[in-house]
């Protein structure tokens, strides 16, 4: 993995001026036996503190061979990709000159520490010459970085290629709302896509400044209300990768998460249909299903959520196709019946803040309510 | 006439002496109730903070619920910007700034006063939001519309727009009086370029403060307005916009961030040459890099807003704007390095917290310039990596240039020099908590952890480095403990300091610690930038004034109408007018018998 690279890079790198210091240290210094234990018990301290850097790296390199879902450092798609090649040229440029001036200042701090005898020092008031020059080597460096950075800029600022699927994002306190306007379709916190197909996000908010953010894909583009923003993406691999909104935007921020499923076109395909189908007509269920359908329609649910051809509410995720998704309650409990009954139970206990209230269900009741909701596929 | 010393004697009873503190107009005694305020506030934050990393030690951690911790991050925030750092700079440019130019005391001693009451009673009305529940909990950066009476019912918010509001008198008033003081107050031959580093920046400084804070204050009255009195700049519904909070919330944040830190970067120009016993490299040139810095401060606040969606010839202008402000900083890091070789460096507790500044802001340096790259700062942004990078820049510099300060100048306030060896392992558990606990940061931004966030799900796998960055906190909470103790250690078992305990080269070196009421028994005429290392760089100055030096009296007035400030904002938090208008009129009743008030006692 290309991090893990880098970081052994760093490592080895860390090492090198190490041995350098220690280079320095033996040829410079010519000390009796005390003064000899005094530096090295000063070495020993700084040692420890290289020691506790490289124990975080270390934590690093193991964190590099994990699984993450949501890092920024394994892109996949071609506005992710753009990112992590801009932030590598930078980051080459930096860990430059971080090795550079940080060597500078350990020698200077080691070089000419105070000893017994050492001379009073001349009285240097500056120089010009090293003025310009360190004015003019940080211009340069940044001139190696901006020029790549405006060229990413352009290339990243949303526009979207001809045939892209459109999909309009809509953030609510706290869960994401998908439209795909060509397709005809709704749904909430997992966006299908297909792989290799442009895709181009036109995104707002209904309440508050939510933050629309995919790392795998790209950077995060703030939703806000009574603005459209626009992000464009093309998803290179097949599989499901997480996202969560960035923007601090009240009690449950941290909860508001959500998945998109890179599928492939064929897949794509069958997922759109499923969705265009209309749900299992309430007469042919049975059981605690049916029963189930009559809690829906009796306890207040429909006031707020969009089960098509039964209820229109629309300050909830729409249900059509509830049973299809992977999560509820935007991404923080898996959809299956434990997680539907632990979320119908409380959900301000589950999401802080929730505007979906707890309704007194009987035991019974929920369970058929259960049982209906993961009829709707 | 008052002659000689006022100060309180031993045999004063309690209540004469609280008296005393509570009236006082001597800067001296000003920067000490400056310096015990913030840090008061500072260790509140700190404990904020532990509270904070407790939560995230582990994925799906309860140890407080989500509205809690949005009031911890909140209020961690909020009183490290304007309640520790802020102030305790505040407590070095009154005790140090007279000083260092040869003057008695600031320009306007009474409004000195004023500022502190009212910063002090801002802190504390901040702070009493905690013991009614209401908390301020949208960020310290508190984004509109979140702000609005709709989003955020409650007195959370209204805590935050008034107590900001009064801290902001306190900024500014201050900020005025050190213009004038600097400007007007300098001993004969005290140049401008003969100014010590320290001043300098903090005279830049304050030139920053009474331009900013201004800006924020536009913002606050209008969400002031919008939430008491139904005005919709902010109301998008109502053709509001949301973005204009952030423009100018950042117009002033932008430039704060340098109000953070040019004091601290000031104070280690000062010590770094001390223990290096060499004068300050390019002096002129860190000078006017401060000042640089401070211009171009102003035009860069969009990088905080890249993720708005700018447009690409914006994102383009202000990543310029932005990586142009690496080229002054870095200046200034190659000049402290240049100082420092070829000199004679003594590792005092205080120089080691400089090099900690220089070391640790080189990271926090390097990581703001890859959020100065707009698709980069994209991934970065909102999430831990900044996180990591700020306080990069905001521990490991600014607050490692208050340690530095604080060692350096502890000797000339209390006559007493802190312990070196508990010191020491103050600085060596401060410096290994913090880049453990910042560190990682890094990786978890990175790796996809946002900030603000309550609760993280495990499957992002960042426990392991989140537990990392706790047991880094704990190891900072450890080290201010020390510093605690430190303190109280050696104030009766610390060494005498006498004159000048380090060798310094600057005026405040010249008297004795701690300094007279007068400061200066004759003001001495200044011939050199290094008075003390010069040879004849300045007159004498003798031990006894040769004639009796007038100090003007304390005066309650200052401390009343600030008391009257802050009765009108628990007003405005009861809704109650009358409330409102008795602290207005407590406000009149002093301001009018201040400046009335003879000017001889």
């Amino acid at each position: 993995m290309k991090i893990g690279e880098w970081i052994a890079r760093i490592t080895r790198l860390r090492s090198r001026r190490s041995r350098l210091v220690s280079g320095i240290r033996g040829s410079a210094y010519n000390l009796s036996t005390v003064k000899d234990a005094r530096i090295r018990h000063s070495h020993g301290s700084r040692g420890w503190t290289a020691a506790l850097l490289l124990a975080a790296v270390a934590v690093g390199v193991s964190a590099c061979s994990g699984e993450f879902p949501q890092s920024t450092l394994h892109p996949t798609a071609d506005f992710s990709q753009q990112i992590d090649t801009l932030y590598r040229t930078i980051f080459w440029w930096a860990l430059g000159v971080f090795v550079l001036v940080e060597a500078a200042l350990l020698f200077v701090i080691i070089r000419y520490r105070e000893r017994p005898g050492s001379p009073e020092p001349r009285h240097i008031h500056g120089s010009t010459l090293l003025e310009v020059a360190w004015t003019l080597a940080p211009a340069v460096v940044l001139v190696f970085i901006a020029v790549p950075t405006i060229r990413t800029i352009f290339r990243t600022d949303g526009t979207a290629p001809e045939g892209a699927l459109a999909v309009e994002v809509v953030g609510h306190q706290w869960w994401w709302e998908f439209h795909y306007p060509e397709l005809g379709i709704t749904t909430a916190n997992e966006m299908h896509v297909p792989q290799g197909r442009p895709v181009a996000l036109s995104m707002t908010s209904k309440d508050v400044i939510h933050s629309f953010w995919v790392p795998k894909l790209g950077g995060k583009r703030d939703v806000m209300p009574g603005r459209t923003t626009r992000i464009a993406f093309t998803p290179d691999s097949i599989g499901e990768v997480y996202g969560q909104c960035a923007e601090f935007c009240g009690d449950s921020h941290a909860n508001m998460r959500f998945r998109v499923v890179v599928d492939a076109p064929d897949e794509f395909e069958r997922w759109s249909t499923g969705q265009l189908a209309g749900p299992t007509s309430v007469d042919s269920l049975s059981g605690p299903a049916q029963a189930g359908a009559q809690v829906f329609m009796t306890k207040g649910c429909l006031a707020c959520h969009t089960i098509e051809g039964r209820s229109a509410g629309v300050l909830g995720p729409n249900l059509t196709h509830l049973a299809s998704r992977s999560t509820i309650a935007s991404g923080i409990l898996p959809n299956d019946a434990e997680g539907l009954t632990r979320w119908l139970r409380d959900p301000p206990a589950e999401k802080p803040g929730s505007l979906m209230p707890k309704i007194p269900f009987t035991d019974d009741e929920l369970a058929a309510l259960v049982a209906y909701l993961r009829t709707l596929n | 006439m008052a002659t000689s010393v006022m100060e309180h004697t031993p045999s004063a009873g309690l209540g004469a002496r609280v008296w005393s503190w509570i009236t006082t107009t001597d800067h001296k005694r000003i920067g000490v109730l400056y310096g015990v305020t913030a840090f008061a506030f500072f260790l509140i934050g700190g404990l904020e903070a532990l509270l904070i990393r407790l939560q995230l030690s582990h994925s799906g951690n309860t140890v407080v619920s989500a509205q809690t911790y949005n009031e911890l991050f909140t209020m961690h925030g909020t009183t490290m910007v304007f309640l520790a750092v802020m102030p305790l700079s505040a407590a070095f440019f009154n005790f140090v700034i007279p000083l260092q130019i040869g003057a008695r005391d600031v320009a306007f001693p009474r409004l000195n006063a004023f500022s502190y009451w009212v910063f002090l009673l801002g802190g504390l009305f901040l702070n009493a939001s905690f013991l009614v529940g209401a908390a301020p909990n949208a960020g310290w950066f508190g984004y509109a519309n979140l702000t609005s009476s709709q989003y955020s019912p409650g007195h959370h918010i209204d805590f935050w727009v008034l107590g900001l509001q009064v801290l902001g008198i306190a900024s500014i008033a201050a900020g005025i009086n050190f213009i004038v003081t600097i400007v007007n107050m300098r001993a004969p031959g005290m140049r401008l370029m003969r100014m010590p580093v320290f001043t300098w920046m903090s005279l830049v400084t304050q030139f920053i403060i009474v331009t900013a804070f201004p800006v924020i204050t536009v913002a606050l009255v209008f969400l002031m307005f919008d939430r008491y009195f139904g005005t919709n700049f902010y109301q998008v519904a109502a053709g509001g916009d949301v973005l204009l909070w952030q423009h100018l919330f950042w117009l002033f944040g932008h430039p704060e961030v340098y109000i953070l830190i040019l004091p601290a970067m000031g104070i280690i120009s000062d010590v770094i040459p001390t223990f290096s016993r060499k004068p300050l490299f390019g002096y002129a040139v860190v000078v006017y890099s401060g000042l640089l810095i401070a211009v171009l401060g102003w035009g860069v606040w969009a990088h905080h807003m890249f993720q708005v969606g700018l447009g690409p010839i914006a994102e383009s202008v202000f990543a310029a704007t932005t990586m142009m402000i690496a080229i002054p900083t870095g200046v200034k890091i190659f000049n402290w390095i240049a100082t420092m070789w070829g000199g004679r460096i003594r590792f005092t507790t205080a120089m080691l917290f400089a090099v900690g500044f220089i070391a640790m802001f080189i990271i926090g340096g390097l990581s703001g310039v890859m959020h100065s790259s707009p698709p980069a700062d994209l991934q970065q942004t909102d999430t831990y990596f900044v996180v990591a990078h700020f306080h990069y820049v905001l521990f490991g510099g600014a607050m490692m240039g208050i340690f530095a300060g604080i060692y350096y100048w502890w000797p000339k306030v209390t006559g007493r020099l802190l312990s070196e060896g508990i010191g020491k392992t103050h600085f060596w558990l401060t410096i290994i908590g913090s880049n453990l606990a910042f560190f990682p940061m890094h990786f978890i931004g990175l790796l996809g952890m946002p900030r603000r966030i309550y609760t993280y799900d495990a499957a992002l796998g960042l426990d392991t480095l989140n537990l990392v960055s706790t047991v880094g906190a704990f190891v900072m909470g450890t080290g201010m403990l020390v510093f605690v103790f430190n303190v109280l250690w050696s104030r009766t078992r610390g060494q005498p300091a006498g004159n000048d305990p380090w060798g310094g080269a600057t005026l405040e070196w010249s008297i004795s610690s701690p300094p007279p009421a007068y400061n200066f028994s004759v003001i001495p005429e200044v011939r050199s930038r290094m008075p003390l290392w010069s040879e004849n760089g300045m007159t004498p100055v003798p031990a006894v004034p040769p004639e009796p030096v007038h100090v003007p009296p304390g005066s309650f007035w200052p401390a009343l109408a600030a008391t009257g400030i802050i009765v009108a904002a628990v007003g405005a938090i009861l809704k109650s007018l009358l409330v409102v208008l008795g602290g207005g009129a407590v406000l009149i009743v002093a301001i009018y018998a201040w400046a009335l008030e003879p000017f001889e006692v």
